[in-house]
């Protein structure tokens, strides 16, 4: 196929289908942005320890699992009504599945937020540096994320793909950094705890943002991205058991 | 094949039929048919462009593609049936099991035995429903008696799974049959003389969904003994029913692969636009 992004946006013949494929894409862009919004309140609240937002990120996650539901609907419907083949079906598809990993993502914040209610009443143990950077990569990754989707870009997926590798390294430097200061003080394990499955969190909507940038290269391509090359990359590089700590 | 001994005709069929089972499954995943540079035209007017393509044995090959575009004209190439049509012009090599069906040598007759067809319309004879079945038989010098001919044309409602359907009332006319019934009855008379090859031109579309169904099933239950090529405008049945699918397009096969690819991940631009309605 020469050009899939062209002929992803050439018109069907029934309009009422372009219609409801539009509507779908905006259902998540709109949980996207949802999402993007619920990490970066997440870790204001965090930083600035305020109770008030970690509350109210809390209860508005329910948005995105609501959003995440009538994805669900309008994608099944379209999938019984239109019977879509070829590249109508890997939109349609991967949209539910895109739409799972955002509300993954809304649940991270979630799961932040809760922590940061916690950590509001303990003392700050260090100043917060890595975490907001990881918070800031993920947003940025996020955000790249869904404009590749609206705009079909796979090369601009590839690049939120690679750079999900910055984002596991500063989790890497974390983990290292807080298993020192319970070694030093073992007083401060549970704050450092906190942090660390904050950490963990982010570092795993990155994880999901790069899933999203696989779907969005299977939708436009029909073809799965070269999944093992990373891997490789990631085993070499070593460092923490980043794979055994829950969210 | 037919021994020059003492033997009937009954087990010269059962034999042939035998065989020809034993060798569908031998040859099962070679080619049964193969095209090349097929080019036909109607009087003036070019149908088909260089049409390459390898049919495989026991497998169910649809051929898609927009009104015009040459996918019934090649499907009736394969038994010679454009050969009806004075204005028709073929050129270009097919081959059934290696064999060049347009040499002089072949008896076209023979060849439609060994490639039989079923239309889109059901075309029963005005006959009785065991008169349709043993007719093709008969002028095949397929059975020499009567007992074999019940033979045959049991096997044959069986095998087109209609049977139970019949069985009662064999004496009645084939156009008293439902419509569903009449291009299973169809389907029956195409296998009675045991082809190898059933080329079907639209077998469904003037059947109801649950007829259709019945259709379809018989279809994949008869991919077991015979190599299937099926036209068809109903997309969704294509990807039900075929292993593989070709995409003609004004007279050019643009695209022939695996139905599975092409239904998820088309490899050509006009086969996305086409399958996915966005055409024109």
């Amino acid at each position: 196929m020469n050009n899939p992004t062209e002929a992803m946006q050439r018109k069907h013949t029934v309009k009422s289908f372009d219609e409801d494929l539009a509507d779908l894409t905006g259902l998540i862009v709109q949980m996207g942005a949802h999402a993007e919004r619920q990490i970066a309140r997440a870790i204001k609240a965090l930083i600035e320890r305020d109770d008030e937002l970690a509350e109210d990120v809390i209860h508005t996650d329910r948005a995105v699992d609501d959003l995440e539901e009538t994805v669900d609907q309008q994608a099944i419907r379209m999938l019984a009504t239109r019977q879509p083949v070829a590249v109508d079906l890997r939109v349609i598809s991967m949209a539910l599945k895109i739409s799972n990993d955002l509300e993954r993502i809304g649940d991270y914040a979630k799961s932040i937020a809760k922590r940061a209610r916690r950590l509001s009443t303990n003392p700050q143990l260090k100043p917060f540096v890595t975490i907001p950077r990881m918070a800031e990569l993920a947003q940025a990754m996020l955000k790249d994320v869904l404009d590749a989707f609206i705009t079909r870009d796979t090369e601009k997926a590839m690049d939120v793909w690679h750079r999900d590798q910055i984002v596991d390294d500063e989790y890497d430097s974390l983990f290292r950094e807080l298993v020192t200061f319970i070694l030093e003080d073992p007083r401060t394990t549970s704050t450092a705890i906190d942090l660390l499955f904050i950490a963990k969190n982010i570092e795993r909507i990155g994880d999901h943002t790069t899933n999203i940038a696989e779907k969005i290269h299977y939708m436009v391509h029909g073809t799965q991205i070269n999944r093992p090359s990373r891997k490789v990359e990631i085993e070499t590089t070593g460092g923490a058991p980043a794979g055994n700590l829950a969210p | 094949m037919v021994a020059a001994n003492a033997r009937d005709a009954a087990s010269a069929s059962a034999d042939r039929a035998t065989s020809a089972a034993a060798a569908a499954a031998a040859a099962a995943g070679q080619t049964k048919v193969t095209a090349r540079k097929v080019n036909l035209w109607y009087g003036e007017k070019q149908a088909l462009y260089d049409v390459d393509i390898d049919i495989t044995s026991n497998e169910v090959t649809a051929f898609i593609g927009p009104s015009g575009c040459g996918k019934s004209t090649f499907l009736r190439c394969i038994n010679r049936m454009n050969d009806t049509i004075p204005i028709c012009r073929i050129e270009g090599d097919i081959r059934l099991d290696g064999h060049d069906i347009y040499d002089k040598s072949i008896d076209v007759v023979q060849l439609r035995a060994r490639v039989g067809m079923v239309f889109q319309k059901p075309n029963p004879f005005p006959k009785s429903i065991y008169e349709n079945i043993a007719y093709g038989p008969k002028i095949h010098g397929l059975a020499r008696d009567k007992a074999t001919l019940d033979g045959i044309v049991e096997k044959s409602l069986k095998g087109a799974g209609l049977w139970k359907e019949v069985a009662d009332r064999l004496d009645e006319p084939g156009l008293g049959l439902s419509g569903g019934q009449q291009q299973r009855l169809c389907i029956a008379r195409a296998i009675a003389v045991s082809p190898e090859v059933i080329l079907m031109d639209e077998p469904c579309s003037a059947l109801d969904p649950i007829a259709t169904a019945v259709v379809e099933e018989l279809i994949e239950e008869l991919r077991a003994k015979y190599t299937i090529v099926i036209v068809t405008h109903n997309m969704q049945q294509a990807a039900r029913v075929s292993q593989k699918t070709a995409f003609f397009h004004l007279g050019k096969l643009i695209e022939f692969s695996p139905t599975s690819e092409i239904f998820t991940s088309p490899q050509h631009q006009m086969t996305q636009d086409y399958i996915t309605g966005r055409f024109g």
